[in-house]
């Protein structure tokens, strides 16, 4: 292809006056006339052979006017909450103040913390049991443990509380024998028992064994029969295949569930005001109904209530991500990485197009 | 590659199987089979799909329970014992013991995800008990542990998750979990069945490398070309029994029986010569 080269150079020579070839003469100013009406110069005699180089446009991300629209109506309305929630006198956010760190309420909420842990830790032993229970080989424990949870989850749990509470007036005294015998290793009377915080705990914890015992029970089935197999075959003896092998895969499905459960129990203590029990919830009512400042009181309740969840989510976020290790390829990032990414990619190089 | 296996002596591993029934409700799946593997034997097990090859492995370390015969190993045998003129079934702590002398691996791998390649294959040599030996401590474990996945190839990758690992891979990380306790005997429930057919090679290179090491082998495989390589015994099972057995000359190219005669014109390609 010698034709185009010499060509251009010729054309480059051209500006000087020299004794060209006529083939020359002609083409430049054929070119010169079909170049200029043509809008982007340059570009149409080459597009078919050579890729065209956009380098030097700018980008202009596409425009979405109505998701602008959508944060502005949304942004307008938090802003409309926000504001009466600060503006309207009746809030009383001074009283809050006043109360959010009294002496009573704290002791309240450590009492409602208590419950919460006591019972929790409990409710999730027993639960624990009961599931295996259900799962066994044997007839009778399979119809127990699923007896006491048609039980628990059938009756109304204030119903239970106030049945625990009551034990004293069915049954008098409480004592530790041989059955059928008269034989008695000591003997107590059932209301020095159960105390308010007994019977709280009682209620409480059998309340959420019944319930845990399904989520366990559900999230040992979750796991693959094959694990079980690969671990008999391997001799790995019974035990350390239930807490080595199954129990970390079933940890997956029972984690979401479980701590549902447990923050429904934080709020779920707050039951026990009717065995006047001073937990948080208890506490400011009774704040409540002597000062008669009724929504700034719950709404320390709510404030209290709203930090414990927001702290367990933060537990659940970390203990989720722990046991998803081999279910997922890749870790998927903490809250921190992605921020200290972000810092790091965006922070560093100011005034780049930010996808 | 080297045998780091504990020498390989020849009286270690004479399985004997003896009239051995099942039934799964009503359908019986063996019908009374017998089969004898010497030690550091290897029997390749082939047949029609539904024929009670991956049950017959399975009764082999007492996965699933026989009906009626019986299964020895060494002379020794399986799942029960004998007191006076019965058998009474051993407790699982004995069972655990019996299958730690044999190994198995699986068509679906079953890999415990959760932990690593490494954690995977020295998991069992810490926990279990075998007969006659001590449990191994942590560190002896995971050094065991890469040596055997270097055999397998993949000492680069220990600490892998079985996501993060190919399926081949996968399987390769399971014979070494298998060979971890130095089996007398290792079981093979169709190896390759679950892999992408290049992937396949890999792990059967890693289970010719085996047939030479003086563990007694048993495999159930679709691929026949590799049981003609490596068997010593061809074994052909149809609806509950083993219909021929022989070398994998006599059963490939002179086959005896009718219907070992059209399983094989099914499954074996034209171009298929002994």
């Amino acid at each position: 292809m010698r034709w185009p080269v010499s060509s251009a150079t010729r054309v480059a020579q051209s500006n000087q006056p020299q004794p060209a070839q006529p083939q020359s003469e002609q083409a430049l100013p054929e070119q010169a006339a079909a170049v200029p009406p043509a809008a982007p110069p340059d570009k149409t005699g080459v597009s078919a052979r050579i890729p065209a180089d956009y380098s030097s446009y700018r980008v202009v991300a596409a425009r979405h006017p109505w998701r602008w629209v959508g944060t502005a109506v949304v942004a307008l309305g938090v802003l409309a909450v926000a504001w009466s929630l600060a503006t309207n006198p009746r809030w009383e956010w001074g009283v809050v103040a006043q109360w959010f760190t009294a002496q009573s309420v704290v002791n309240g909420l450590v009492e409602t913390l208590k419950l919460t842990a006591i019972s929790g830790v409990l409710g999730f032993v027993l639960g624990f049991i009961l599931a295996l229970m259900r799962l066994s080989a044997s007839p009778l424990l399979v119809s127990v443990s699923w007896t006491f949870s048609w039980i628990f989850r059938s009756t109304p749990l204030l119903v239970q509380m106030l049945l625990w509470y009551n034990l004293g007036y069915l049954y008098e005294k409480i004592s530790l024998g041989i059955p059928f015998t008269d034989v008695r290793f000591f003997e107590v009377q059932t209301t020095t028992l159960i105390s308010q915080f007994a019977a709280a705990v009682l209620g409480l914890t059998l309340n959420q064994a019944a319930y845990s015992a399904e989520i366990i029970r559900g999230g040992i089935l979750s796991v693959d029969q094959g694990q079980l197999e690969a671990a008999a075959a391997l001799g790995i003896p019974a035990w350390r295949r239930s807490t080595r092998i199954v129990l970390p895969q079933a940890m997956r499905a029972i984690l979401p569930t479980a701590f549902n459960e447990i923050i429904g129990l934080v709020k779920g203590t707050s039951i026990v005001y009717v065995l006047a029990y001073s937990e948080l919830f208890y506490t400011v009512q009774v704040i409540y109904n002597r000062t008669q400042q009724v929504l700034p009181l719950l709404l320390v309740a709510t404030l209290w209530y709203i930090v414990i969840t927001s702290v367990l989510s933060v537990f659940q976020y970390y203990i989720e991500r722990h046991y998803s290790k081999g279910a997922v390829r890749n870790l998927p990032l903490t809250p921190l990485q992605k921020a200290r990414k972000f810092f790091a990619t965006h922070a560093a190089v100011p005034n780049r197009r930010n996808f | 590659m080297t045998a780091t296996l504990s020498a390989p002596t020849a009286t270690r591993g004479l399985v004997e199987i003896t009239g051995v029934r099942k039934s799964f409700g009503a359908t019986e799946v063996l019908k009374g089979v017998s089969l004898t593997v010497e030690p550091g034997g290897v029997a390749v097990i082939v047949g029609p799909s539904g024929s009670g090859k991956s049950t017959l492995l399975r009764t082999i370390n007492h996965l699933e329970k026989v009906d009626g015969g019986h299964i020895t190993i060494d002379g020794q045998l399986v799942g029960y014992e004998i007191r006076g003129d019965r058998l009474h079934e051993l407790r699982e702590k004995e069972i655990l013991k019996q299958r730690t002398e044999i190994g198995m691996v699986f068509q679906n791998f079953n890999l415990f995800p959760h932990l690593t390649a490494l954690e995977n294959v020295a998991e069992a040599p810490v926990v279990a008990h075998q007969p006659g030996k001590a449990r191994r401590s942590r560190e002896e474990a995971r050094r065991r542990g890469l040596e055997l996945l270097d055999r397998v190839g993949l000492k680069d990758r220990a600490d892998a998750y079985p996501r993060q690992l190919s399926g081949g891979q996968q399987q390769r990380v399971a014979i070494a979990r298998a060979l971890a306790l130095d089996p007398k005997i290792l079981l093979f429930d169709e190896p390759t069945s679950a892999l992408d057919p290049e992937l396949v090679n890999e792990v059967l290179d890693v289970i010719r490398e085996l047939a030479t090491s003086g563990t007694t082998l048993i495999i159930v495989t679709h691929e026949m070309g590799f049981a003609r390589d490596v068997a010593d015994t061809v074994v052909f099972m149809d609806q509950g029994q083993i219909v021929e057995q022989g070398t994998p000359r006599d059963i490939f190219s002179n086959p005896q029986e009718p219907r070992t005669r059209s399983f094989f014109s099914k499954v074996l390609e034209p171009a298929f010569n002994i």
